[in-house]
This record gives C-alpha cells, sequence and structure tokens, in this order.
C-alpha cells in the first residue's frame, strides 16, 4: 500500500507515496521525473541505472526506495552540486569534470549508458584522483556499453582526472 | 510570425514555379496549415519540405534520417551549413514526425550521409540560389557581386550593404520548387563539410537533459508491460495461450490484464504495479517443442530444402580450382547474435478510435506508419508516429513490435499506453542477427594470383511480422523477399580481390522453425568475412606468403587497395607468412589482416590478439579499421563509429551467441548473453580515407566484417590452427587447440 516515504535526492527532500518496495529507478523516474537514472536490465548487471547513496555507486534498478530513507542521493543531475561541495568550490560547476571530459572526448554515441558510466567515474575519481588505467577498467567493469566506446570513455575519464588533479594542485 | 509553411501552401505552388517567386502575393489571404498538422509525408519536390528560414536569421532543416547516436544529425547539418554559408549554431533540425518531416526511406544501410547528404546538399543549394536573387534586388546588385558569411549577403566591396536570409524570407515559405539543379560548393571550398564539428546531442545526453524514448510521459498515461513466454519458440510457431488466470494478479488491485488473440499485456497507473503484475499473471502457454536446439541448428540448416539462387557466376570456378596448384576450403559457421540495445524498447501510443498518435524509437517513421494502420484497422493518414531517440539499436530491435504492442494495449485500454519492454523481452523476444554456414573453396596459381572462388552461404530471410501482430491478429509468420542485404554478399566474399572464376550461391533456409530474424549492424557480413578471409589467408600460408602482400597482389581497386594499406600502416606491419611467429607460453599473440564491408564503401583491419592457451580465453589487445566512405562529412564521427565497431565485433566474435532450447530462447539477460566489458576492451585505432571527390557511402557498418576476418586470422598466426565457429569461446578454443 501507497505510504509517505523520505528520501532525500539530490540535496533536495522529496515525499514520495510509493509503495516501499518500489524500486528507487521507478520513484525518480516517475515522481521526480529525472531522466539521468535510466533502466537497462532492471537485474543489476548493466549499470545504466546507477546513482550515488551517500557516495557509493548503487544500482536503483534493484534498490527498494524504503532502503535510501535518511541516506543521501546524488543522480547525474546532481553531479556538480555534488563536486562542487566535496571540493568546497564557491560555485556550482555546470558540468562535472567527468561530464565535461566526456563533451571533450566526444565519447559517447547514443548516449544511454553514460548515466551510470559518468556516476561510476565521478566515484571512482572521488576516492582515486590519478587511476591507473587498469584501475579504470577494474572499477569501470560492471558497466557495459553496446555501442563500445570504452575507449573514449577510459580516455574522457584519463583527461577528467588530469582536469581535477590540477584543479586541487 | 504566423507565416508558417504548411502542406496546403506546398500543394498550391505545386512544381510550376523554379525562379521568381513572391513571398508575399502567394501568402495574402491564405490559410496556412501549420506544419504538422496535416499527414505527411510533405511534398518532396518542394525546397519548403526541407528546411524554413526564420526571422532571427536562423534556419531548420527538416531530415528523414533517425539519430541512432551515430552522429548523423550532426553531419547532415554540416551539409545543409556548408551550402547555405551559415555558422552551425543557426542550424537546427526537428523530430522526424510523419506530419513534419520528409519520408527519405528509412535509416537503414548506413545511408544518412549517403542518399540524405545529397538531398539536403541539393535543397539547401536550391534555397541559397533563391536568397541570393532576392538579395541581388534587394540591394541592387548582381548576384555574382555578393558574399555570403553566417546567412548574410553583402556587395563585395561594400560591407556597409547588407542584408540577412531572415530579413529576406524570414518565416515565410519559399514556395520554391526543388528542382536538384542548383549548382552546389566545389568540395574544394567546404569550411565545414570534412571538419569534426562536436555531436549537437552530446551535452543534453551527459547532464541528464536529454529525453530519450523511456522518459517521455503524457497526462493520463498507464504503464504497460507485456506478458510472453519468457523466450522465444520457433518463429512460425507464435505462442499459444493456454490459460491464463486474472485471479493471479488479484493483489495488485491497480493492475489489469488487456487481451487480445494471444496477445497478452497488463496496464497500471503505477508503473511497479505493472512490472510487478507481468511478472506474477498465470498464463499457461503451450510448450510443445517447436525448435532444433542451439546444438542441433547447423545440421538442420544444412539439411533443409533450400531455395538456392547464383548472386555471381563469372567464368567457371569449379574448373579453375581443379586445375590449379594451390587450393583451400574453409567451413565455418556462426550463431544468432542479438541487438540487444542497452535500454530495452518503449513506445508510449495514444489510440483513439478514429486516430492514433505513437511515440517509438523506429528507424522508418512512414515504414513503422504504415504497419500500425494496418494493425489499428485506421486510414494511413490518420496515424502519426513520431520519433524519440532511444538507446543504439544497430538494426531492428524490437522497436517495431514494441511500437505495435502499446498501440495495441492503448486501443484496448482506451488510455494512452506507455510500454517498456523488459530485459528478457528484448533479449527473448528479438528478431535475431541470423545465423550462417559458409562453405568456401579457392585456389591460387604459382604466381600467388587468386584463380578461383566459390562460396555458399546458408541462412534466412528477414521476418516480416511483429511478434505483436502474429500474437493479436493471427497474422501467419513470414518471411522477406529476397533482396541483396540477406544474401552472400559479393562485396564482402571475395569481391575485394581480382579473381577471373567466380561463383557465389545463397542458399535460403526456410526460417519459419527457426527464431526470428532481421539486420543486425553489417548484416551477416562478419559471418561471410570470418569464412572467406580465412580462406584466402589460407592460400597465402600455403604460398608461404605474407597475408597482406599476398592480398595487394590480388587487388587491382585503388580503394580497396587505399584501405589495405591505411590500415596495414597504421598498425605497423611488417612482412612475414603467417604462424611463422609461434611461441610456446602459456600467453601467446598472433596478429591478422583482413578485409570486408558491408553493401558500400571499402573497409579493412588488423588484429593483434592474445591467446590463453591453458583456459582458451582470447582477448583482442589492439585493433585498427580503415573505411574509406568516399567523402567523409564528419571525420570525428566515422572515427567513433569506427572505434565503437571494432569493439562491438571483438564482442560478436568472442562473446555473443543466442542460446535455445527445443522450446524456447535461454539467453534472456547480460549473464546469460555476455558482451565485452571493459578489462577485454582493446585499444583501437581508427583511420578515416577521406576522398574528398568521391561520393559519401556508408560509415556506420563497413569496418566490421574486415574486423572479424582480422581477428580469426590473428588467432591462426597465433596457434597455427583454424578457428571455424564463432564467438570464440574458453570453450571452443581449446576444443580447436586439442584438436590441433
Amino acid at each position: 500500500m501507497p505510504s509517505e516515504l523520505k528520501i532525500k535526492v539530490n540535496e533536495r527532500p522529496w515525499t514520495v507515496s510509493a509503495p516501499p518496495d518500489t524500486p528507487l529507478l521507478y520513484v525518480l523516474s516517475n515522481e521526480l521525473l529525472l531522466k539521468g537514472p535510466r533502466f537497462g536490465c532492471g537485474l543489476a548487471q548493466c549499470g545504466s541505472c546507477s546513482v550515488l547513496v551517500n557516495g557509493v555507486e548503487t544500482r536503483s534498478c534493484v534498490t527498494p526506495v524504503a532502503a535510501v530513507q535518511g541516506k543521501s542521493v546524488t543522480t547525474l543531475e546532481g553531479l556538480p552540486a555534488w563536486y562542487a561541495a566535496q571540493n568546497k568550490l564557491a560555485e556550482v560547476p555546470a558540468l562535472h569534470p567527468v561530464q565535461q571530459a566526456m563533451l571533450d572526448e566526444q565519447s559517447a554515441q547514443c548516449g544511454y549508458c553514460y548515466n551510470g558510466m559518468i556516476v561510476k567515474a565521478s566515484e571512482l575519481l572521488a576516492k582515486n584522483r590519478q587511476p591507473t588505467e587498469a584501475q579504470i577498467r577494474t572499477a569501470m567493469n560492471g558497466h557495459l556499453c553496446r555501442c563500445g566506446t570504452y575507449p573514449r570513455i577510459i580516455l574522457a575519464v584519463q583527461r577528467a582526472s588530469r582536469a581535477m588533479s590540477g584543479a586541487k594542485a | 510570425m504566423k507565416l508558417i509553411s504548411g502542406r496546403r501552401d506546398f500543394l498550391k505552388a505545386g512544381g510550376a514555379l523554379v525562379v521568381g517567386f513572391r513571398l508575399q502575393e502567394t501568402l495574402l489571404g491564405q490559410e496556412a496549415p501549420p506544419r504538422g498538422t496535416v499527414a505527411g509525408p510533405p511534398d518532396p519536390k518542394q525546397v519548403d519540405t526541407w528546411l524554413a528560414i526564420h526571422a532571427d536569421n536562423t534556419a531548420t532543416v527538416y531530415i528523414g534520417f533517425a539519430e541512432l547516436g551515430q552522429g548523423n544529425s550532426t553531419a547532415l547539418l554540416q551539409v545543409a551549413a556548408e551550402e547555405l554559408d551559415l555558422d552551425m549554431n543557426q542550424l537546427k533540425s526537428v523530430r522526424l514526425d510523419t506530419n513534419v518531416t520528409p519520408n527519405q526511406g528509412g535509416t537503414y544501410s548506413s545511408a544518412s550521409i549517403q542518399r540524405g547528404g545529397p538531398q539536403v546538399r541539393a535543397a539547401a543549394a536550391e534555397a541559397r540560389q533563391a536568397l541570393l536573387q532576392l538579395a541581388s534586388k534587394k540591394l541592387d546588385a548582381p548576384a555574382d557581386r555578393l558574399t555570403i558569411s553566417q546567412g548574410v549577403v553583402s556587395v563585395a566591396g561594400n560591407p556597409a550593404r547588407t542584408v540577412s536570409y531572415g530579413e529576406l524570407v524570414g518565416d515565410k515559405p519559399f514556395h520554391l520548387a526543388f528542382t536538384g539543379s542548383a549548382p552546389v560548393k566545389s568540395p574544394a571550398n567546404y569550411k565545414v563539410v570534412g571538419t569534426p564539428v562536436p555531436r549537437n546531442d552530446l551535452p543534453d545526453k551527459v547532464s541528464g537533459k536529454f529525453v530519450y524514448m523511456q522518459y517521455v510521459r503524457v497526462p493520463g498515461m498507464l504503464h504497460g508491460r507485456i506478458v510472453r513466454p519468457r523466450g522465444q519458440g520457433a518463429y512460425g510457431a507464435g505462442a499459444k495461450v493456454l490459460a491464463l488466470d486474472e485471479s493471479s494478479i488479484a493483489h495488485i488491485p491497480g493492475a489489469r490484464v488487456l487481451r487480445k488473440g494471444d496477445f497478452v499485456g497488463v496496464v497500471a497507473e503505477n508503473e511497479w504495479d505493472a512490472v510487478r503484475a507481468a511478472r506474477q499473471l498465470k498464463v499457461t502457454w503451450d510448450s510443445t517443442p517447436s525448435l532444433t536446439g542451439s546444438a542441433g541448428m547447423y545440421d538442420a540448416m544444412r539439411a533443409a530444402k533450400t531455395d538456392d539462387r547464383i548472386v555471381v557466376e563469372r567464368g567457371n570456378a569449379a574448373d579453375a580450382i581443379g586445375a590449379a596448384p594451390h587450393k583451400v576450403t574453409q567451413n565455418c559457421q556462426s550463431p544468432y547474435q542479438a541487438h540487444a540495445p542497452f535500454g530495452p524498447n518503449c513506445a508510449l501510443a495514444d489510440v483513439k478510435p478514429d486516430s492514433a498518435l505513437v511515440m517509438c524509437s523506429t528507424q522508418d517513421v512512414y515504414g513503422t506508419r504504415r504497419t500500425l494502420a494496418r494493425i489499428l484497422a485506421l486510414p494511413e493518414d490518420k496515424v502519426r508516429v513520431q520519433y524519440y531517440e532511444g538507446s543504439g539499436t544497430y538494426g531492428h530491435s524490437c522497436y517495431d513490435d514494441v511500437a505495435q504492442a502499446a498501440s495495441l494495449l492503448s486501443q484496448l485500454a482506451a488510455r494512452p499506453v506507455r510500454l517498456q519492454f523488459m530485459r528478457w523481452d528484448e533479449h527473448g523476444w528479438d528478431n535475431y542477427g541470423p545465423a550462417h554456414v559458409g562453405e568456401v573453396h579457392a585456389a591460387a596459381n604459382a604466381d600467388g594470383k587468386i584463380v578461383g572462388y566459390e562460396y555458399h552461404g546458408w541462412q534466412h530471410h528477414w521476418s516480416n511480422v511483429e511478434t505483436s501482430e502474429q500474437l493479436a491478429l493471427g497474422t501467419p509468420a513470414a518471411e522477406w523477399r529476397p533482396n541483396p542485404a540477406m544474401q552472400v554478399n559479393p562485396r564482402c566474399c571475395g569481391g575485394m580481390y581480382d579473381i577471373p572464376n567466380v561463383r557465389l550461391v545463397n542458399h535460403h533456409v526456410p526460417g519459419l522453425g527457426f527464431l526470428k530474424g532481421a539486420w543486425l549492424r553489417s548484416p551477416l557480413d562478419l559471418s561471410f568475412s570470418f569464412t572467406s578471409e580465412q580462406a584466402i589467408d589460407q592460400l597465402a600460408f600455403l604460398l608461404k606468403l605474407d597475408p597482406y602482400e599476398f592480398r595487394r597482389r590480388n587487388i587491382k581497386d585503388a580503394r580497396w587497395l587505399g584501405v589495405l594499406d591505411a590500415a596495414a600502416s597504421a598498425a605497423k606491419w611488417t612482412a612475414r607468412p603467417a604462424a611463422s611467429n609461434q611461441s610456446r607460453g602459456k600467453f601467446v599473440t598472433g596478429r591478422g589482416i583482413g578485409m570486408g564491408t558491408h553493401l558500400t564503401s571499402y573497409g579493412a583491419a588488423v588484429a593483434e590478439i592474445e591467446i590463453d592457451k591453458q583456459t582458451g580465453k582470447v582477448v583482442a589487445k589492439h585493433l585498427y579499421g580503415a573505411i574509406d566512405a568516399g567523402l567523409v562529412v564528419n571525420p570525428g564521427n566515422v572515427e567513433s563509429q569506427i572505434s565503437g565497431q571494432l569493439v562491438q565485433t571483438a564482442s560478436r566474435m568472442f562473446k555473443e551467441e543466442v542460446t535455445f532450447t527445443k522450446s524456447n530462447v535461454t539467453s534472456l539477460d547480460w549473464t546469460s548473453y555476455p558482451i565485452l566489458r571493459f578489462e577485454e576492451c582493446p585499444q583501437v585505432t581508427p583511420v578515416v580515407v577521406q576522398r574528398l571527390k568521391e561520393p559519401s557511402s556508408g560509415a556506420g557498418e563497413e569496418v566490421m566484417a574486415a574486423a572479424a576476418g582480422a581477428i580469426a586470422n590473428a588467432f591462426f598466426d597465433a596457434t597455427g590452427v583454424r578457428m571455424t565457429e564463432f564467438p570464440m569461446t574458453p570453450k571452443r578454443v581449446l576444443a580447436a587447440l586439442n584438436r590441433g
């Protein structure tokens, strides 16, 4: 039965009426009308629905909405602000450095998997600002891209890594 | 500003006016219906169908090709920008819509730039010519004294005298016949075409603003899901409901069952209710075995009573091969592979008693409109289809099936219905890229010239009736009539070589007892090249020749030679015979070269691979791919396409295989249908062979065949063993190595 749940998404509190077992993804898409997290498999196999929950990459397609009460959910749309908060920037940039790097490298083709790619790469660079190529591949290995843009994603993560390191140096 | 061009206007203008059109007079007293209010396609013989100039000195280009992630929506605007002397930021295109955009045919065979480029170029040139005439009058200067920059026309030597496109025709129709005769720019003067303009769709895709089909919502809509057996059986068998227990979802009060014939779906106000109801609804399906099972498939294909056609016959291949000193045979087989778009297909339909609006991710809005009209029993001009990009489709995935299913559900529910296929729907009910059995005989003379070549290919045709129509209306399953894209492909099967005696035979296997099939990116070509390019490599090996050098000896066509040289050069190829540098360790490496393409263009590739001889695992370390697609409008996009093709080919060669029992397909998700991942991804080197003076041709799939051949040949180079089946899974590799 629908109940009232309070969740925090992109630093904003929301009261949602979905049944508590509803996967977070459906709440984000249908109640909050966010277009970043994308339905891909509903099985936590592909990563297109990923969000950050307290900074940890999480598959929203299998995470019940009740499980994120009291936690902070960040979606693709909220990454620039999340980055600014983490790095104590005075202004929120238009894009997270990973998003900007994906544009600079013209990485995407259909772009559908890029929600998960960007979320995962942002999580990685928050923990390890200068990963090796092997570390990037390992971290990203649970995220699939059907268009085959992995090589340009790796280049973009490396570019973002340089940009973020430069910014903090 | 209300003078928006409309269909009635350009119909009245007819084809008579060529020059000297008068904007004001024509429009006085007319009520032009706004563009979009009348069923299309708009008249392709009118310039207004193709573009509009706005008062703010920008332009809209109406394009009939779908952006599928390949970047054509940017590249076609580059073509228009070039001819109109506008900057890219002064141009936009609009959503494909059967009430709005021209019918340029479906977005198939990588033809957006090949077929659409010349149309957009000619329309833009025609508009430019007319704009120059208007400017000439307005500025009182002969047209040959005028120059244009950013849509501002000025008189040479007098920069103060200017008029903009927007001032000349802003938001009014041209009423100008599209004759196709206006002069176009010489490629030597191109400023925008041939440059890597960044894609206009990517900023919204990385920020989360982009509206994929999966994110379209309309007021009052229901969420729908289909209910089918998990995984299809034989195409001809469809799926038959024996019993359906609606009470099994009584505990989900928001959900209800909709049914028409054997077509079953559920709808609910709440998406999660629809998902749960589809999962829990108890339906008993007829489970009579209808398939061969994966294991028996190739034998069944070879044993089938086939419809045989000779695709090419030149000279006498059998005699030439019989008499030659060096001859080889290569038999190969390859499985069904899935489109498996990363986001399962989705559609939103609003079907009313007398009309329908259907939003979906079709590659062909007009083709989809035709079948939807048939299924909904509505006149074609009462059905409107709008294109929303989904995730990459790589051919005929379930986009038509989902559009039909959403329309049926909406008709039954009398409400708008958004239908999202689940992962198992998409994987299990795809129109798979068909399986193939190939057999090549080839021979060379003592000088290393190929003298005879014979290819036999077995596969079925594309499926012509979608599952939803089949189940709802009982329309019998049927295959497409023969066409070149489903047959042995002469350009892939030896066509790049100068061979005097050639025989290509297509053995059409009747498809109804097999899986549903359709074109999958570079349809069948990976299979053709896997077989054919290994045979060519075998000849080089027999002659103790370097495989690159052997190919060079047998190619006359400068463009095939050009891509071959480009790929070899990128890979820093050094001459030595194949399998002459094998090591004995656990890990062995090899390199191979291959050629091939789809229907147009030219492709060549080099593969460097590594094999773990203990586990049988193969990974591509580096793939190099070269494409000659004539004039490449956006080399950045084409490099991206080549890279994606190389990675997707590695995925298809090493991982991808649709599996099935005698009853059902069993590869239903990313675990049972694995694809290549980051840790297995090769380095890639894309090479664009730019030919400014040649017409543009396809670039979205034309290096995959070459890469498949290169990978197979690299395996032989590393091991001295020929693979005869892909995907080259560890199990198959170990079996091949043990056979020796």
